[in-house]
């Protein structure tokens, strides 16, 4: 994610940089992998809406657990499924913070599915985002409550099975039925609009928080081409074709 | 002199915390720690803190992690089950360096192992105090608070039934402890600096990949606490032959029975460990040093026996004269903690009946 620059003496101009939010443009994250991009764009977010000396992110485990260290936003590193509640805590005592959770869809769906309910129902001011790779990453590709049915991991072997390993939960439409949830959406980054569509998103979302309206969650779907055994640049191909269609792109509540 | 009020162990414990500039509580009922919560639920509102009714005690201790995280005063309490459920966040608050302050209002005494040892993972270490009245409970709240600060580790205090549902007179002097630094660890918002991370996993520090020198520095202090950190009670030890451990509110029991036994021409004298860890090691091994024997009442099958036997290192026997003891409520409240019953057992060790 170096920045694009051109020679002026062509006349080319400066298109696209990192945010200075981000301390280092290089990742410890796999090629292909769209946690990144997500990433750069809640950055862009926080710097564009002049959040930075206000945000708290509270992170959970799983390969974005890299991402605290090359944020320079004050971050509290949450441990697997807790996000929810120490974000909670955060902001309870500081009303005035701007807090906003990353897990993935391990950390929330699966380990911590009850904490991001319990914070949706009680309306906490705060903005939790997961990535959604449909798959346990950092452990090297395991089934998730999140994996899709048919999809190949090192526990779902052969593919997801709905009477040997259950159904996949569509954690947004979950946590929109609740009535503290006051904004729900889902979006991904696996092309150039699905991108414009998460920054629209992120922007809502956030503006969710700081008007005080409730609980807010953008859920973004991520790739994830090591643990879905393709190549990085069959990735964005195989989440439109095999992660969407279980769960589609759109707003949800608003 | 500062005003006297009657109140139970647990009131004791919420107004101390009150003044100890606690600010935030959360918490999950379960018997005996309940009346914590109850009351932390009007009084943190009324001096502008926050009490959370957590749907779980992870959640409650997520929670409680948040807000001690960002620099304010957070407490916690639960009996053993739900200490249970909190312990990977136990060994990771410590980790992290988060100071918070953790009630146990235990069943009985069976909790000392997971209070001293930890269920948690790692090398992480508690700081535990053992109040045996309701004054005390009050005065080592607010030192819990301090402690907690002044190592940036979490503290617990380790009561029981007794102890939460005992009402007795306590007084709230401002105790004099000394001024802690300003939070500078503490998540605000990078406001006029770059941003930290306050993590159990590793360094603050954006950019820093040494993992190994922070882990590191979590630990390097434990020494600095055994060292500086025991706290103790003992007394009749001039010349006493047989020596009684035991803490918390049984220890008053304890306390009681060796007066009745001095009474009786018996010399026995009693060591009241009030830190559990640091645990009073020289404490007990010198009063071991002159001693025929040591017995320990604990309210458990022998927990904090092993602690004496590491204290005296095998130059006297040690003996167990406690044990479970539970009424039909399994709350802890049973037979054997009965002050007769002690001093027939201190009587039989002491008179060597009772084979070591």
């Amino acid at each position: 994610m170096s920045a694009v620059t051109g020679s002026g003496e062509r006349g080319l101009r400066k298109v696209f940089e990192k945010p200075d939010l981000l301390l280092s443009a290089e990742h410890s994250l796999c090629p292909g992998c769209g946690e990144p991009v997500a990433l750069r764009v809640i950055l862009e977010a926080v710097q564009e809406l002049g959040l930075r000396e206000r945000t708290i992110c509270v992170a959970g485990i799983g390969c974005y657990t890299a991402f605290p260290m090359i944020m320079d936003v004050d971050v509290m590193q949450a441990l697997h499924g807790r996000a929810p509640s120490v974000a909670t805590g955060v902001k309870r005592v500081r009303p005035d913070a701007f807090v906003f959770t990353m897990q993935g869809d391990g950390d929330m769906i699966s380990e911590g599915l009850q904490e991001v309910l319990h914070a949706a129902a009680r309306g906490e001011r705060i903005t939790a985002i997961v990535f959604n790779n449909a798959v346990f990453g950092e452990t090297g590709g395991h089934m998730t409550a999140a994996t899709v049915l048919g999809q190949h991991t090192k526990t779902s072997v052969g593919g997801r099975d709905r009477e040997r390993h259950g159904n996949p939960i569509r954690i947004s439409e979950l946590v929109a039925q609740l009535d503290g949830a006051a904004y729900v959406a889902r979006s991904a980054v696996h092309t150039p609009s699905a991108i414009k569509l998460t920054e629209q998103y992120l922007r809502d979302a956030f503006q969710c928080q700081l008007e005080g309206r409730g609980f807010s969650l953008l859920e973004i779907l991520t790739m994830c081409p090591t643990d879905w055994f393709v190549t990085p640049a069959q990735g964005p191909a195989f989440l439109a074709e095999r992660i969407e269609p279980t769960f589609p792109l759109g707003i949800i509540k608003s | 002199m500062p005003e006297r009020v009657l109140m139970e162990g647990s009131a004791a414990i919420v107004e101390a915390a009150v003044q100890a500039g606690c600010r935030f509580y959360a918490g999950y009922p379960i018997t005996p720690s309940t009346e914590i919560l109850e009351l932390m639920s009007v009084r943190m509102p009324q001096v502008g803190g926050t009490c959370m009714n957590a749907e779980s005690e992870i959640e409650a201790i997520g929670m409680v992690w948040g807000a001690a995280g960002c620099g304010v005063r957070s407490m916690i309490a639960s009996t053993g089950q739900g200490i249970s459920l909190m312990q990977e966040s136990f060994a990771e608050l410590a980790n992290a360096q988060i100071p918070i302050v953790a009630v146990n209002m235990c069943r009985g005494q069976g909790d000392y192992f997971q209070a001293t040892r930890g269920g948690g993972h790692g090398d992480y270490r508690f700081i535990v105090l053992a109040p045996s009245t309701a004054q005390e409970a009050a005065d080592l709240t607010q030192l819990a608070f301090h402690l907690a600060d002044k190592w940036r580790n979490p503290v617990m205090i380790m009561g029981d039934f007794l102890l939460s549902h005992t009402s007795e007179m306590v007084s709230f002097a401002a105790p004099a402890l000394a001024e802690l630094p300003p939070k500078e660890w503490a998540v605000t918002g990078a406001k006029g600096r770059r941003g930290i991370t306050l993590s159990p996993l590793g360094p603050s520090e954006k950019l820093s990949t040494d993992v190994a020198a922070a882990l590191a520095n979590v630990t390097a202090k434990h020494s600095a606490i055994v060292s500086e950190e025991v706290r103790v009670e003992h007394g009749f030890l001039e010349d006493a032959e047989l020596v009684v451990v035991a803490f918390g509110f049984p220890g008053r029991f304890v306390k009681y029975a060796v007066r009745l036994a001095r009474e009786r021409g018996l010399r026995v004298g009693y060591v009241r460990p009030i830190s559990l860890w640091p645990f009073p090691r020289h404490a007990v091994a010198s009063a071991a040093a002159t001693a025929r024997a040591v017995a320990v009442f604990e309210l458990n099958a022998g927990q904090m026996i092993e602690d004496v036997q590491l204290s005296v290192l095998g130059r006297v026997p040690v003996v167990a004269i406690g044990g479970i003891s539970h009424d039909h409520s399994g709350f802890g409240v049973g037979p054997l903690l009965n002050v007769e019953h002690i001093l027939k057992r201190i009587g039989q060790v002491y008179s060597g009946k009772e084979d070591p």
